[in-house]
């Protein structure tokens, strides 16, 4: 495996490529819009089976419904408004019980119309029912795609993997990506029990009474929890064969162990939070990072495990959740309540929405607010 | 895991004939023309018997699936001669 | 870590010559990330470009403020833009101009200059001076071989126009003072 320097989304658009999906449905999208271009490129050299050039996001997630259904596996790549307009099929697709794997080039929600990133659309998907992976760099964004495809196929949740918009999709970096060969010794083929099948005909998606409706949706809120050991089997998997893990799969741990104050985040940010950290560190200052990798299912005991004996902890994120408070530290806070005895003062730090610049000086800042050990509701 | 997945034909399980409220329909075959109208708008859909392939005189009369009939009266609404009439029934 | 921030307009290649810079820097051994400030821009409008070269991988995600190389594509826009904006002590600012060092008015940093217009026009035929500015680069930083960058040039474009950049490339860092 050859280390090349490439474009984050052409990285990850070869890494979809040589999972061998056999239908991929786009609408191109900034600044998602590379992916699917690149996608649109192999499937006109004859390197992909199928691809659908579709009028709008809700056709190509519908699409993808159908050709999973039929057993196909599939992928679709979006952003932003693009991701907005899907909604309606993103939870058919979940409810379906069908291993989409959806490539997210995280972009800001109108209004005011802005194309630069942060995650509210994916993370206003969070209930929806599907796996979301948050990627810190172009390598670990390419790496999680055939694990994405290897947890969603394993336990029929469909996964969406997360890279911010711009500082991913548009970076160049040095990456490895692994061949068709390895990956089909890393992920088996898709081959699912029940399918369209004209032979032996079913319907999908079925009607359910308010007797039986409830019972489906227990049913998957269940096996996306149990879904968290089959994310760390994956990771761990794929370190054994190809030598880089991302944490346990579910959470990373960056110098937080002996740390008496945490900064805890998701995606480009955390790369950030490791050089403000380190130069802490330096000083001899007792400061750390939880990078959260899997959103949902949501890593509570993992997280509450990792928080344990802090001092204090505060919760970067470029989401919202308008009138309550913001999304992730509200998942924080419920992994801290499980903690016995003494808990650690969370602060909530709302910034980088719409590709607002969020640079290692302002986590520095963050880090010395958390210190304190207040517990503050602050917009970067 | 629960999967919404239904076999063909499973709803025949639901007979809905038990919801009639009094009346059914019933055809006046000395009336009735075989135009099909009738099993075409059946919103059950439970008229079979028309065949529209073939000329009005070659076809068979329309035939009423009671079981799951509901009642609705679309058949005597739109039947263009009249030849479906509600009629009272008890059960 | 040495950060470079390329000052061009919309359509001069400002982010193809950082791309070529994290390639070629790649090709030399280094750990690089490239990046534009993405915008709405268009054709002509001032834009930014920005590289990182490392001796361990780069991890931050963020634009470029106090940038170690400044590079300036189009000498017009030292009238709109102060290029050397955060620029390092020690840093320094490459232009693409037929004026003198001394009439360019940059405050600050060690300013090279070379006429990269020309050279392009002479070996490309048209004013496109993004990779001739990269042998600018080389020759002022050293943190670029030269045969890396025309490997880079080689691997981006075929045959005639491959080889009349890499002409373009060698005479700007002979000339670059």
């Amino acid at each position: 495996m050859a280390r090349k320097t490439v474009e984050g989304s052409f990285a990850v658009a070869e890494a979809v490529r040589n999972c061998e999906p056999d239908v991929a449905a786009c609408y191109p999208i900034t600044p998602s819009t590379h992916v699917a271009e690149e996608l649109a490129n192999y499937y006109a050299d004859g390197e992909l089976k199928e691809y659908i050039t579709t009028e709008s996001e809700l056709s190509s997630m519908s699409a993808c419904i159908g050709a999973s259904a039929a057993g196909s596996r599939t992928v679709t790549v979006t952003s932003g408004q693009g991701f907005a307009l899907m909604h309606e099929a993103v939870y058919c697709a979940a409810g379906m019980r069908l291993p989409i794997v959806m490539i997210v080039g995280n972009r800001a929600l109108s209004a005011p119309l802005n194309i630069w990133g942060d995650w509210q659309d994916a993370v206003t998907e969070r209930d929806s029912g599907w796996i979301q992976f948050y990627c810190e760099n172009s390598q670990e964004a390419l790496d999680t795609v055939p694990q994405a495809y290897k947890v969603a196929e394993a336990t029929l949740l469909p996964a969406m993997v997360c890279m911010d918009g711009f500082y991913i999709t548009h970076a160049v970096e040095p990456v490895e990506i692994p061949g068709k060969e390895e990956i089909r010794k890393y992920l088996p083929p898709f081959n699912p029990k029940v399918r369209l099948d004209p032979d032996n005909p079913v319907s999908m998606g079925e009607y359910a009474l308010p007797s039986h409706y409830q019972q489906f949706r227990q049913d998957l809120h269940e096996d996306l929890l149990a879904a968290e050991k089959i994310v760390r089997d994956a990771n761990g998997g794929y370190a054994a064969q190809f030598g880089r893990s991302y944490g346990d799969g579910t959470i990373e741990e960056y110098k937080s162990g002996d740390a008496d104050y945490v900064f805890v985040s998701m995606g480009s940010i955390c790369g950030n939070a490791k050089e403000a950290v380190d130069a802490l560190r330096a000083k001899g200052e007792k400061a750390g990072l939880v990078r959260i990798r899997l959103f949902r299912p949501f890593p509570y005991d993992a997280l509450a495990k990792a928080l344990s004996g802090k001092k204090s902890v505060g919760v970067f994120e470029k989401s919202y959740d308008l009138g309550a408070l913001a999304p992730l530290c509200s998942d924080v806070s419920a992994s801290i309540a499980l903690l016995k005895g003494d808990r650690p003062a969370l602060s909530s730090f709302i910034g980088g929405l719409g590709g607002k610049d969020v640079t290692v000086a302002h986590v520095s800042e963050m880090l010395a607010k958390i210190k304190q050990g207040k517990t503050l509701t602050e917009w970067i | 895991m629960l999967l919404p997945v239904a076999k063909p034909g499973s709803s025949l399980e639901n007979k809905t004939g038990a919801w009639r409220v009094g009346f059914k329909p019933k055809t006046d075959e000395a009336k009735c023309i075989k135009c099909g109208t009738c099993q075409q708008l059946c919103p059950e859909p439970c008229i079979t018997g028309v065949e529209a392939g073939r000329k009005p005189a070659e076809r068979t009369f329309p035939v009423t699936d009671y079981d799951y009939c509901k009642g609705c009266g679309v058949c005597a609404s739109v039947c263009p001669v009249k030849a479906i009439a509600m009629v009272a029934e008890e059960k | 870590m040495i950060e470079v921030r390329m000052h061009g307009r919309g359509g001069q290649g400002a982010v193809t010559a950082v791309e070529l810079l994290a390639v070629s820097a790649a090709e030399g051994g280094k750990w690089t990330q490239s990046f534009p400030f993405f915008g709405v821009e268009r054709t002509g409008a001032p834009v930014q470009a920005f590289c990182r070269i490392d001796e361990k991988p780069v991890r931050i995600h963020q634009n470029v403020y106090e940038p170690d190389v400044v590079m300036v594509l189009d000498a017009s826009l030292l009238a709109v833009t102060d290029v050397a904006s955060g620029l390092k002590a020690g840093g320094v600012v490459i232009v693409n101009t037929k004026k003198g060092r001394g009439e360019i008015g940059i405050k600050g940093g060690k300013v090279f200059i070379v006429d990269a217009t020309g050279i392009a026009v002479k070996h490309l035929g048209r004013p496109i001076v993004n990779t001739a500015m990269l042998g600018a680069f080389a020759k002022v930083t050293g943190l670029v071989p030269l045969d890396a960058l025309e490997r880079a040039i080689r691997h981006r474009f075929k045959g005639e126009i491959a080889e009349k950049n890499v002409a373009a490339i060698e005479e700007c860092y002979n000339s670059t003072a």
